[in-house]
């Protein structure tokens, strides 16, 4: 029998469908799975009796020939979606014991649809970072072993503080481990810079990031409103975009999400790509680029010609500006978002002689040191006399970006191929340490599309000379996340899907 | 654009983060080093563009105004690290 953790989200659901296997032994085989990867850190909270009990109820339906699309199928969630009565941290020690009594839209429509929750995953403090080191939890370990690292030499590290071991990206990293280390069949995501793709890329899963409003943020905990995004995390394209459909879709608790239908992405699964235009950027031809990134995705480029598209250069000339106007924006709608954390209506609380004492010394408690160094920069780039120097400025860049953008599609490119991460996955420990640029520099080629709006799909493409994975990107016009599938299909197709590292850590 | 320490402790006091005199010029230099990063946009010519205020284009959806939430305060108060009588509990703030 194969083993029901390596089984692709479809494959398991049309087992459950035809009765071959029932959701209770495929959850069962996932908690076990989940416990015997305990070393990995991936899941900060395990709901087992939750998931048992959810697994039973979805074999009563699937028996009555009932159920819905994803009936019976165990995934993870992100620390930072609301689930009621349930650990919903953000990997934040300020939200300590925080069980909130709502459930988000996009959890909530995933077990309309039938799924099963296993627990909630580690990810960098309120989502800001690109390790998952960030997290108070500590860091996430990626199945994918450092190269000429022995088992065992990776077995001792798991033990002793992870140095060493590959990070599986951020600030999904709990997701992205989980999903390579099959402990679930998908999770869900989020994405304000990256968060998403980068992750993806790292442990040779597929990500998508899709157009901003086309899933709710209700019960997401917020980092910057205007660039997150909800996503989900799996081992196929097709995985990627049954998940999406069930996240995906109108809510009346967030005026930012869109109101229009969401269509069968599954459906654009296979679809051909004969005919399509592809916009290769040329800005994002990086001096110094890492020349294995570069032959990947020219690689990419030949997959998608083969397939019957043509590929052309387009120019996104305010490309460079990208990160810096981020790290502008970002901060500065987390400072906004963040005040809500004052150790007074929930979460953590520092005892203070007055009440601006509780607050200062609760969110120097409760906060770690990366957010606190966001929150300042926001801070400062919003306060009197800098506004128009700093925000107002980095607005108008954003809308030279997204007008980049607009005028590609409108010369007729139908998607566009960029790398998705300047280089393979690096250790724990190895960056940043000195100057925080340093890590933020990994967000060079996905941060662009948050900026813009734009759907964002990364698909493994590859191994390095080393044996890590790589992925390459695709950028979508708003809302046609379909034609990010079709191509994605056509890369997992044509490079074969990526080997994932066998469970050395058990 | 770079700050100095009295900058940096008077941006922890508006963000409402203490910090401590050991901690100042270390938090200094990395918030240099980011506001040196995004010195890069000063090269841009945005003379005439209009800052971005919605990232797709779209109508703010309108609803009937009547009450569709609430009588709920004992789920408001479930997570408040300190209640008393239906009410969250703060030092006193006025004398």
């Amino acid at each position: 029998m194969t083993d029901l953790t390596s089984l692709t989200l479809a494959e398991a659901r049309d087992r459950l469908k035809s009765r071959a296997v029932s959701s209770l032994e495929i959850s069962k085989a996932h908690l076990e799975a989940i416990e015997r990867a305990k070393m990995l850190n991936a899941f900060v909270a395990m709901t087992a009796d939750k998931a048992l009990e959810m697994a039973e109820a979805s074999d009563v339906r699937l028996a009555r020939g009932e159920g819905g699309p994803l009936e019976g199928l165990p995934i993870g969630v992100k620390d930072l979606y609301a689930t009621r009565g349930v650990h919903t941290q953000a990997c934040s020690h300020i939200l300590e014991d925080f069980k909130p009594p709502y459930e988000s839209t996009v959890t909530a429509n995933l077990w309309r649809d039938g799924a099963v929750m296993l627990g909630k995953l580690n990810m960098d403090e309120f989502a800001m970072g690109s390790s998952n080191e960030t997290s108070c939890y500590g860091p996430v370990a990626s199945p994918w072993l450092p190269p000429n690292w022995s088992r065992d030499r990776a077995r001792a590290a798991l033990s002793s503080g992870k140095r060493g071991l590959l990070t599986p990206g951020g600030s999904s990293g709990g997701s992205a481990s989980a999903v390579a280390a099959r402990l679930c069949l998908a999770a869900t995501a989020s994405d304000t810079g990256g968060s998403i793709r980068q992750p993806a890329a790292f442990t040779g899963i597929v990500g998508i990031k899709p157009t901003y409003g086309r899933c709710s943020r209700y019960g997401m905990v917020a980092f910057a409103s205007s660039l997150d995004q909800a996503g989900p995390l799996a081992r196929t394209v097709r995985d990627a975009a049954i998940m999406l459909r069930s996240m995906a879709g109108p809510d009346a608790k967030d005026s930012t999400c869109s109101p229009a239908p969401v269509p069968d992405y599954e459906a654009a699964v296979g679809r051909s790509v004969k005919g399509m235009k592809i916009g290769v950027p040329k800005e994002y031809r990086l001096e110094g680029m890492n020349s294995e990134i570069e032959a990947l995705w020219t690689r990419g480029a030949e997959w998608l010609r083969a397939a019957g598209a043509s590929v052309v250069e387009v120019s996104l000339p305010h490309t460079p500006y990208a990160l810096p106007a981020y790290y502008i924006v970002a901060p500065a709608e987390a400072s906004s978002n963040l005040a809500r954390y004052d150790g007074v209506r929930y979460g953590l609380r520092e005892a203070g002689a007055d009440v601006v004492e509780l607050y200062e010394k609760t969110r120097a408690r409760g906060f770690g040191a990366e957010v606190r160094r966001r929150l300042m920069i926001g801070t400062y780039v919003l306060s009197a006399g800098y506004y128009d120097a700093y925000y107002v400025r980095a607005q108008k860049i954003r809308t030279l970006i997204k007008r980049d953008f607009e005028r590609a599609f409108a010369d007729g490119v139908d998607a566009i191929l960029t790398p998705a991460t300047p280089s393979a996955a690096f250790g724990i420990g190895e960056k940043g340490s000195e100057n925080p640029v340093e890590m933020y520099l990994n967000d060079v080629f996905t941060v662009t599309v948050n900026m813009a709006g734009l759907p964002g799909l990364v698909a493994p493409a590859g191994l390095s000379s080393e044996g890590l994975p790589l992925g390459l990107q695709l950028i979508g016009r708003p809302f046609d996340e379909e034609t990010l599938f079709a191509l994605g299909e056509t890369i997992e197709q044509s490079g074969g899907r990526t080997a994932l590292p066998e469970p050395w850590w058990e | 654009m770079s700050v100095d320490l009295n900058a940096v402790r008077r941006i922890a006091h508006l963000a409402r983060i203490e910090v401590t005199e050991a901690e100042t010029p270390h938090l200094q230099s990395e918030i240099n080093a980011i506001l040196k990063f995004v010195e890069a946009l000063d090269a841009v010519d945005v003379d005439g563009v209009e800052p971005m205020t919605s990232v797709i284009p779209m109508r703010l959806p309108m609803r009937e105004d009547v009450v569709t939430d609430g009588g709920i305060a004992p789920l408001v108060l479930a997570n408040a690290p300190v209640t008393e009588d239906g009410f969250f509990v703060v030092p006193k703030v006025i004398e």
